[in-house]
């Protein structure tokens, strides 16, 4: 029996039943569930169906080296392969974040009594001025790869930032919505960039709730929410601080690490980070340790691990670092997860300490943090004078943020020496008396 | 009385896709309002409270504005008319 003719096919384009490509996501292969292991196909989905645990994106990495790598550009890029994200992704349209400075922090070790070495891996120098600039970049490839047109958020003020930079530099839309009570350097630079900007009468997580909420209405359909729906992608998007951080201490990992908890998600994607490395055999396996620092003001996972609990009971926040001021944060068990098996602690400091902490790290390092900066140094502090960090050992900590975004927190506290006339012996008068302040202080 | 249920995405399969549910719970509390639903749309109880009966740890509920982890629970008092939603945690920053 002979089969019918069929037509040459002179269009170019593929027959009519042939399936849409799949989406480029380089080497992720789906979605997990991190509760019970239920396996989606990979899009814009973040929550179990059978659970409501959080989805994580999976991967097939094979053939990554470190020459591989190092052959890339000078961002945070260079991962690629390690990414939820197709190998051209850093060359669309983005901001191109990452391979910030990693400090070696002599004098503020010697403030704190370390002997070990201590470095500030110092994510201020991104575009935006905060480690939001990464997660932004991984989850702004995947609203491409999905079609969502629009980029939104509900944030504490960096990742607003973030976001609204990233959707001008690609000329998308984009919605950021924020507690009405940030700080003034957040909103206005949100502002200027241009784009929706909602300030909420509430709390960030009446904001993360109302995101929420949008997802599923007709008028969100084509919105890509980067931490609710997106969530999976931009999450990865931390580990690059990781990456960055063992790649510049000459591909190994440092033996303890300081990182802010706010939804606990950076934490777990840093220590992720760590342990992909040594799998793949980019690091040798050596032991590391993970700490955690919040405000006490707002400290649930800090409470949960001074108590041994699992669960992480909801706060109110009430503290001056307010981008860390999540006060039911989803990847909490998960941060306690990374820290008592690596063998870290958490703490939490008072405000007070916290701008004592912002000014430590500038006046030893030059480095000005923003308040989640503050939280750090502070917790480091606390952190040694207890007993769970070792002095000894090669540290490093996350300043996450840069302190002109959050000056009010330390306006109170700092002032000019003195304020003259432009007058030679009015110099030599005020020097004089800061001096003879400084010996009697 | 009559309580109204906002529902996520993720369990409108439970309700035809309808994302409000009224239910009429037989006590004044969070447990029965459950009982409700599961009612009105079967399977949908065991998809928010785990295999001991808690609510699940990735799942918030509010009873009005209220998160019911800062009150008290299953036996959060659900009054007449009071307006209910069920949302997935997500994080953010």
């Amino acid at each position: 029996m002979s089969t019918p003719a069929v037509a040459p096919d002179t269009t170019g384009l593929p027959p009519l039943d042939t399936p849409p490509p799949a989406p480029d996501f380089g080497p992720a292969t789906h979605l997990s569930c991190r509760e019970c292991g239920a396996r989606y196909d990979l899009g814009a989905a973040y929550a179990c169906i059978e659970c409501f645990g959080p989805l994580e994106v999976a991967y097939d990495l094979s053939g990554v080296t470190r020459e591989l790598i190092e052959s890339g550009p000078q961002s945070m890029w260079r991962y690629s392969c390690l990414l939820p994200v197709a190998s051209y992704a850093g060359s669309e349209p983005n901001l191109e974040p990452g391979l910030t400075r990693l400090v070696r922090a002599d004098n503020l070790a010697r403030a704190l009594g370390m002997t070990g070495t201590l470095w500030v891996k110092d994510d201020s120098g991104n575009p935006t001025h905060s480690f939001k600039d990464r997660v932004v970049a991984v989850a702004q490839s995947a609203a491409r790869r999905l079609g969502l047109s629009t980029l939104a958020c509900a944030s504490t003020g960096n990742l607003a930032n973030a976001v609204a930079a990233a959707a001008a530099r690609a000329g998308q839309d984009s919605v950021v919505v924020i507690p009405s009570d940030l700080e003034d350097g957040k909103v206005v630079t949100t502002a200027t960039y241009g784009g929706t900007l909602l300030a909420v009468r509430g709390t960030y997580d009446d904001v993360n709730r109302l995101c929420s909420e949008l997802i599923g209405e007709p008028l969100t359909a084509d919105w890509g929410f980067v931490n609710v729906n997106l969530r999976p992608y931009y999450a990865e998007g931390s580990k690059t601080v990781g990456y960055e951080i063992a790649e510049q201490l000459g591909w190994r990992l440092p033996e303890q690490v300081v990182a802010p908890i706010a939804s606990g998600s950076l934490l777990t994607k840093v220590d992720k980070a760590f342990r992909e490395l040594a799998s793949l055999g980019l690091v040798p396996d050596s032991p590391y340790a993970v700490f955690g620092a919040q405000a006490t003001g707002c400290s649930p996972v800090s409470e949960a691990f001074r108590e041994g609990r699992d669960v992480v009971r909801p706060q109110r926040p009430a503290t001056i670092a307010k981008s860390l001021a999540i006060g039911n944060p989803a990847d909490g068990p998960y941060a306690l997860d990374s820290v008592r098996r690596s063998g870290g602690a958490i703490a939490d400091v008072s405000d007070e300490e916290i701008v004592e902490g912002i000014r430590l790290l500038a006046e030893t390092e030059g480095i000005f943090a923003e308040t989640a900066g503050g939280v750090v140094v502070a917790t480091l502090r606390a952190l040694l004078a207890s007993g769970a960090l070792d002095p000894a050992r090669e540290t490093v900590i996350l300043n996450t943020g840069d302190g002109l975004k959050t000056l009010d927190a330390v306006a109170g506290h700092v002032a000019p020496t003195a304020t003259i006339s432009p007058d030679v012996d009015e110099v030599t008068a005020a020097l004089v008396d800061a001096s003879h302040e400084r010996t009697t202080r | 009385m009559s309580v109204s249920v906002r529902i996520p995405t993720i369990l409108r399969t439970y309700t035809d896709g309808a994302k409000d549910l009224s239910v009429e719970p037989g006590e004044p509390t969070l447990a029965a309002l459950l009982d409700a639903l599961e009612a009105a749309a079967p399977g949908i109880r065991a998809r928010v409270l785990d295999e001991s009966g808690a609510l699940r740890r990735f799942v918030n509920v509010y009873v009005d504005e209220e998160d019911v982890r800062f009150t008290d629970g299953l036996a959060t008092p659900v009054p007449d008319g009071a307006s209910v939603s069920i949302i997935p945690a997500v994080a953010g920053g």
